[in-house]
Protein backbone atom coordinates (compact mmCIF):
# COMPACT_ATOMS: atom_id res chain seq x y z
CA UNK A 1 0.00 0.00 0.00
CA UNK A 2 1.43 3.35 -1.07
CA UNK A 3 0.23 6.17 1.15
CA UNK A 4 0.50 9.91 0.87
CA UNK A 5 0.15 12.12 3.94
CA UNK A 6 -0.80 15.73 3.31
CA UNK A 7 1.16 18.43 5.11
CA UNK A 8 -0.34 21.83 5.84
CA UNK A 9 1.23 24.60 7.95
CA UNK A 10 0.18 23.95 11.53
CA UNK A 11 -0.37 20.22 11.14
CA UNK A 12 1.44 18.26 13.88
CA UNK A 13 0.41 14.61 13.62
CA UNK A 14 1.81 13.89 10.17
CA UNK A 15 4.87 12.02 11.44
CA UNK A 16 2.85 9.85 13.82
CA UNK A 17 0.62 9.00 10.88
CA UNK A 18 3.52 8.24 8.54
CA UNK A 19 5.07 6.01 11.19
CA UNK A 20 1.86 4.06 11.74
CA UNK A 21 1.39 3.62 7.99
CA UNK A 22 4.95 2.38 7.55
CA UNK A 23 4.56 0.00 10.44
CA UNK A 24 1.48 -1.51 8.85
CA UNK A 25 2.50 -1.51 5.20
CA UNK A 26 6.31 -1.71 5.29
CA UNK A 27 6.43 1.09 2.73
CA UNK A 28 7.73 4.61 3.12
CA UNK A 29 4.98 7.21 3.17
CA UNK A 30 5.08 10.17 0.81
CA UNK A 31 4.70 13.55 2.52
CA UNK A 32 2.81 15.89 0.22
CA UNK A 33 3.02 19.65 0.73
CA UNK A 34 -0.25 21.59 0.54
CA UNK A 35 0.87 23.67 -2.43
CA UNK A 36 1.34 20.60 -4.65
CA UNK A 37 -1.21 20.19 -7.43
CA UNK A 38 -0.80 16.43 -7.90
CA UNK A 39 -0.45 13.34 -5.73
CA UNK A 40 2.53 10.96 -6.20
CA UNK A 41 1.92 8.43 -8.96
CA UNK A 42 0.51 5.14 -7.73
CA UNK A 43 -0.91 6.52 -4.48
CA UNK A 44 -3.36 4.03 -2.92
CA UNK A 45 -4.34 5.99 0.16
CA UNK A 46 -4.37 9.70 0.97
CA UNK A 47 -4.29 10.67 4.63
CA UNK A 48 -5.19 14.09 5.97
CA UNK A 49 -3.56 14.10 9.41
CA UNK A 50 -4.38 15.91 12.62
CA UNK A 51 -3.10 19.15 14.04
CA UNK A 52 -4.06 22.78 13.80
CA UNK A 53 -3.77 23.73 10.14
CA UNK A 54 -3.47 27.49 9.76
CA UNK A 55 -3.87 27.86 13.51
CA UNK A 56 -7.56 26.91 13.22
CA UNK A 57 -8.13 30.44 11.88
CA UNK A 58 -11.58 31.26 10.54
CA UNK A 59 -12.96 27.75 11.22
CA UNK A 60 -11.07 24.52 11.89
CA UNK A 61 -9.89 23.13 8.56
CA UNK A 62 -11.51 25.91 6.51
CA UNK A 63 -8.34 27.30 4.97
CA UNK A 64 -6.61 23.95 4.44
CA UNK A 65 -9.73 22.71 2.66
CA UNK A 66 -9.13 25.35 -0.04
CA UNK A 67 -5.41 24.52 -0.55
CA UNK A 68 -4.25 23.56 -4.07
CA UNK A 69 -3.56 19.92 -3.12
CA UNK A 70 -7.21 19.45 -2.15
CA UNK A 71 -8.29 19.64 -5.80
CA UNK A 72 -6.03 16.66 -6.47
CA UNK A 73 -7.56 14.88 -3.44
CA UNK A 74 -11.08 15.59 -4.73
CA UNK A 75 -10.16 14.06 -8.12
CA UNK A 76 -8.53 11.11 -6.37
CA UNK A 77 -11.67 10.51 -4.27
CA UNK A 78 -13.92 10.93 -7.31
CA UNK A 79 -12.00 8.15 -9.05
CA UNK A 80 -12.57 5.86 -6.04
CA UNK A 81 -9.26 6.37 -4.21
CA UNK A 82 -9.28 5.87 -0.45
CA UNK A 83 -9.01 8.98 1.71
CA UNK A 84 -8.64 9.00 5.50
CA UNK A 85 -8.95 12.16 7.57
CA UNK A 86 -8.15 12.15 11.28
CA UNK A 87 -9.05 14.93 13.72
CA UNK A 88 -8.15 18.17 11.92
CA UNK A 89 -8.16 15.96 8.82
CA UNK A 90 -11.83 15.13 9.47
CA UNK A 91 -12.56 18.85 9.83
CA UNK A 92 -10.71 19.55 6.58
CA UNK A 93 -12.67 16.85 4.72
CA UNK A 94 -15.97 18.31 5.96
CA UNK A 95 -14.93 21.82 5.00
CA UNK A 96 -13.81 20.64 1.56
CA UNK A 97 -17.19 19.10 0.86
CA UNK A 98 -15.85 15.55 0.66
CA UNK A 99 -17.87 14.64 3.75
CA UNK A 100 -21.21 16.06 4.89
CA UNK A 101 -21.76 17.94 8.14
CA UNK A 102 -19.50 19.96 10.35
CA UNK A 103 -17.39 19.63 13.51
CA UNK A 104 -18.59 22.14 16.08
CA UNK A 105 -17.10 23.23 19.39
CA UNK A 106 -17.28 20.41 21.96
CA UNK A 107 -20.56 20.66 23.85
CA UNK A 108 -18.66 21.08 27.14
CA UNK A 109 -16.54 23.86 25.59
CA UNK A 110 -13.33 22.17 26.79
CA UNK A 111 -10.47 20.75 24.75
CA UNK A 112 -10.53 17.04 25.55
CA UNK A 113 -7.26 15.09 25.51
CA UNK A 114 -7.59 11.52 26.78
CA UNK A 115 -8.35 7.96 25.76
CA UNK A 116 -11.93 7.17 24.80
CA UNK A 117 -13.70 4.05 23.57
CA UNK A 118 -15.44 3.63 20.31
CA UNK A 119 -17.48 0.90 18.76
CA UNK A 120 -16.77 -0.43 15.30
CA UNK A 121 -20.22 -0.50 13.71
CA UNK A 122 -19.42 -2.79 10.78
CA UNK A 123 -16.42 -4.69 9.49
CA UNK A 124 -17.19 -4.87 5.77
CA UNK A 125 -15.48 -1.64 4.73
CA UNK A 126 -11.85 -0.91 3.79
CA UNK A 127 -11.58 1.23 6.92
CA UNK A 128 -12.90 -1.33 9.40
CA UNK A 129 -12.06 -4.75 7.96
CA UNK A 130 -9.26 -5.15 10.50
CA UNK A 131 -11.90 -5.30 13.25
CA UNK A 132 -15.02 -7.27 14.04
CA UNK A 133 -18.42 -5.60 13.87
CA UNK A 134 -19.36 -4.49 17.38
CA UNK A 135 -15.77 -4.54 18.61
CA UNK A 136 -14.87 -1.86 21.16
CA UNK A 137 -11.48 -0.19 20.77
CA UNK A 138 -9.62 2.33 22.88
CA UNK A 139 -8.20 5.35 21.08
CA UNK A 140 -6.86 8.76 22.10
CA UNK A 141 -8.69 11.99 21.28
CA UNK A 142 -7.28 15.50 21.42
CA UNK A 143 -9.65 18.14 20.13
CA UNK A 144 -11.74 21.15 21.04
CA UNK A 145 -14.00 20.97 17.99
CA UNK A 146 -15.13 17.40 17.50
CA UNK A 147 -18.84 17.71 18.05
CA UNK A 148 -20.19 16.29 14.79
CA UNK A 149 -23.39 17.92 13.60
CA UNK A 150 -25.45 17.65 10.44
CA UNK A 151 -29.05 18.35 9.53
CA UNK A 152 -31.68 15.71 10.36
CA UNK A 153 -31.95 14.62 6.74
CA UNK A 154 -28.19 14.00 6.49
CA UNK A 155 -28.07 12.13 9.80
CA UNK A 156 -30.96 9.95 8.68
CA UNK A 157 -29.16 9.14 5.46
CA UNK A 158 -25.86 8.41 7.27
CA UNK A 159 -27.62 6.00 9.62
CA UNK A 160 -29.83 4.45 6.93
CA UNK A 161 -26.88 3.75 4.64
CA UNK A 162 -24.68 2.40 7.45
CA UNK A 163 -22.16 5.18 6.97
CA UNK A 164 -21.42 5.69 10.66
CA UNK A 165 -18.41 3.39 11.05
CA UNK A 166 -17.23 4.45 14.50
CA UNK A 167 -19.29 5.60 17.47
CA UNK A 168 -18.25 6.73 20.96
CA UNK A 169 -19.20 4.26 23.67
CA UNK A 170 -18.31 3.14 27.18
CA UNK A 171 -15.55 0.58 27.81
CA UNK A 172 -18.33 -2.03 27.82
CA UNK A 173 -19.59 -0.90 24.43
CA UNK A 174 -22.67 0.97 25.60
CA UNK A 175 -23.46 4.01 23.45
CA UNK A 176 -24.86 6.56 25.89
CA UNK A 177 -24.76 10.20 26.83
CA UNK A 178 -21.99 9.73 29.39
CA UNK A 179 -19.57 8.31 26.81
CA UNK A 180 -20.44 10.95 24.22
CA UNK A 181 -17.83 13.33 25.64
CA UNK A 182 -18.02 15.99 22.93
CA UNK A 183 -21.77 15.96 22.34
CA UNK A 184 -21.61 14.63 18.77
CA UNK A 185 -24.91 13.87 17.07
CA UNK A 186 -25.66 10.14 17.43
CA UNK A 187 -22.30 9.76 19.25
CA UNK A 188 -20.61 9.87 15.85
CA UNK A 189 -16.82 9.40 15.93
CA UNK A 190 -16.31 8.55 12.25
CA UNK A 191 -18.31 8.55 9.01
CA UNK A 192 -17.77 7.71 5.37
CA UNK A 193 -19.01 9.45 2.23
CA UNK A 194 -21.77 8.01 0.06
CA UNK A 195 -19.37 5.94 -2.00
CA UNK A 196 -17.65 4.61 1.12
CA UNK A 197 -14.10 5.57 0.07
CA UNK A 198 -13.61 8.67 2.24
CA UNK A 199 -13.50 8.29 6.03
CA UNK A 200 -13.30 11.09 8.55
CA UNK A 201 -12.83 10.40 12.26
CA UNK A 202 -11.95 12.48 15.31
CA UNK A 203 -9.91 9.93 17.37
CA UNK A 204 -6.26 9.16 16.62
CA UNK A 205 -5.81 5.45 15.78
CA UNK A 206 -2.22 6.24 14.68
CA UNK A 207 -1.33 6.89 18.33
CA UNK A 208 -2.28 3.39 19.46
CA UNK A 209 -0.25 1.13 17.21
CA UNK A 210 2.84 0.12 19.20
CA UNK A 211 3.30 -1.61 22.56
CA UNK A 212 5.26 1.35 23.87
CA UNK A 213 2.16 3.52 23.39
CA UNK A 214 0.35 1.39 25.96
CA UNK A 215 -2.29 0.16 23.56
CA UNK A 216 -2.40 -1.25 20.04
CA UNK A 217 -6.12 -0.97 19.33
CA UNK A 218 -5.50 1.42 16.44
CA UNK A 219 -3.55 -1.18 14.47
CA UNK A 220 -6.66 -2.82 13.06
CA UNK A 221 -7.55 0.19 10.97
CA UNK A 222 -4.16 0.30 9.25
CA UNK A 223 -3.85 -3.48 8.97
CA UNK A 224 -7.29 -3.55 7.36
CA UNK A 225 -6.29 -0.96 4.79
CA UNK A 226 -3.13 -2.90 3.94
CA UNK A 227 -5.20 -6.09 3.57
CA UNK A 228 -7.54 -4.27 1.24
CA UNK A 229 -4.70 -3.64 -1.20
CA UNK A 230 -3.18 -7.11 -0.81
CA UNK A 231 -6.55 -8.51 -1.77
CA UNK A 232 -6.79 -6.18 -4.76
CA UNK A 233 -3.26 -6.96 -5.96
CA UNK B 1 -14.73 50.85 -1.03
CA UNK B 2 -15.35 49.58 2.48
CA UNK B 3 -17.56 46.62 3.16
CA UNK B 4 -18.59 44.36 5.96
CA UNK B 5 -19.52 40.69 5.94
CA UNK B 6 -21.31 39.43 9.04
CA UNK B 7 -21.42 35.70 9.64
CA UNK B 8 -23.86 34.25 12.17
CA UNK B 9 -24.93 30.76 13.13
CA UNK B 10 -28.21 29.59 11.66
CA UNK B 11 -31.05 29.40 14.11
CA UNK B 12 -31.35 25.99 15.68
CA UNK B 13 -27.58 25.39 15.54
CA UNK B 14 -26.21 24.83 19.03
CA UNK B 15 -23.87 27.67 20.00
CA UNK B 16 -21.90 26.63 23.12
CA UNK B 17 -19.75 29.78 22.94
CA UNK B 18 -22.84 31.99 22.88
CA UNK B 19 -24.24 30.05 25.83
CA UNK B 20 -21.04 30.57 27.81
CA UNK B 21 -21.07 34.31 27.06
CA UNK B 22 -24.73 34.43 28.06
CA UNK B 23 -23.88 32.76 31.37
CA UNK B 24 -20.99 35.18 31.97
CA UNK B 25 -23.22 38.21 31.31
CA UNK B 26 -25.78 36.90 33.78
CA UNK B 27 -23.11 36.31 36.42
CA UNK B 28 -21.86 39.88 35.86
CA UNK B 29 -25.33 41.08 36.76
CA UNK B 30 -26.16 42.47 33.31
CA UNK B 31 -29.94 42.58 33.46
CA UNK B 32 -32.42 41.38 30.91
CA UNK B 33 -30.17 39.21 28.72
CA UNK B 34 -32.49 36.59 27.28
CA UNK B 35 -29.96 34.87 25.00
CA UNK B 36 -26.66 35.39 23.17
CA UNK B 37 -25.58 34.07 19.78
CA UNK B 38 -22.03 34.87 18.73
CA UNK B 39 -20.66 35.31 15.21
CA UNK B 40 -17.94 36.93 13.14
CA UNK B 41 -17.48 40.28 11.41
CA UNK B 42 -15.12 40.78 8.46
CA UNK B 43 -14.23 44.36 7.50
CA UNK B 44 -13.04 44.25 3.93
CA UNK B 45 -11.59 46.93 1.69
CA UNK B 46 -12.25 46.49 -1.99
CA UNK B 47 -10.52 47.97 -5.03
CA UNK B 48 -13.81 47.96 -6.93
CA UNK B 49 -15.78 51.18 -7.22
CA UNK B 50 -18.90 49.58 -8.66
CA UNK B 51 -21.32 48.63 -5.90
CA UNK B 52 -22.91 45.71 -7.73
CA UNK B 53 -19.52 44.23 -8.58
CA UNK B 54 -18.36 44.68 -5.01
CA UNK B 55 -21.41 42.89 -3.69
CA UNK B 56 -20.90 40.04 -6.12
CA UNK B 57 -17.27 39.68 -5.01
CA UNK B 58 -18.25 39.73 -1.34
CA UNK B 59 -20.94 37.14 -1.90
CA UNK B 60 -18.39 34.91 -3.65
CA UNK B 61 -15.97 35.41 -0.74
CA UNK B 62 -18.64 34.47 1.78
CA UNK B 63 -19.82 31.42 -0.16
CA UNK B 64 -16.34 30.12 -0.89
CA UNK B 65 -14.63 30.78 2.40
CA UNK B 66 -15.94 33.19 5.01
CA UNK B 67 -19.06 31.20 5.91
CA UNK B 68 -19.76 27.51 6.17
CA UNK B 69 -23.27 27.60 4.76
CA UNK B 70 -24.09 24.25 6.35
CA UNK B 71 -24.34 26.01 9.71
CA UNK B 72 -23.91 29.73 9.05
CA UNK B 73 -25.77 32.61 7.43
CA UNK B 74 -24.04 35.73 6.18
CA UNK B 75 -24.95 39.31 5.40
CA UNK B 76 -23.03 41.53 2.98
CA UNK B 77 -23.01 45.33 3.37
CA UNK B 78 -21.18 47.87 1.26
CA UNK B 79 -20.46 50.68 3.71
CA UNK B 80 -19.01 53.45 1.54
Amino acid sequence: MKSAVLVFPGINRERDMARALKLASGNETAMVWHAETALPKGTDLVVVPGGFSYGDYLRCGAIAARAPVMDAVRDFAASGGLVLGVCNGFQILCESGLLPGVLMRNAGLKFVCRDVHMKVERSDTPFTRGYNAGQVIRVPVAHGEGNYEADEETLKRLEGDGRVLYRYCSAEGVVDEASNFNGAAHSIAGIVNERGNVLGMMPHPENHVEEIMGCTDGRGLFAGLVQQFEKAA
Amino acid sequence: MKARVTVTLKSGILDPQGKAIEGALKSLGVDGVASVRQGKVFDIELAATDKAKAEAALKAAADKLLANTVIENYRVEVLS
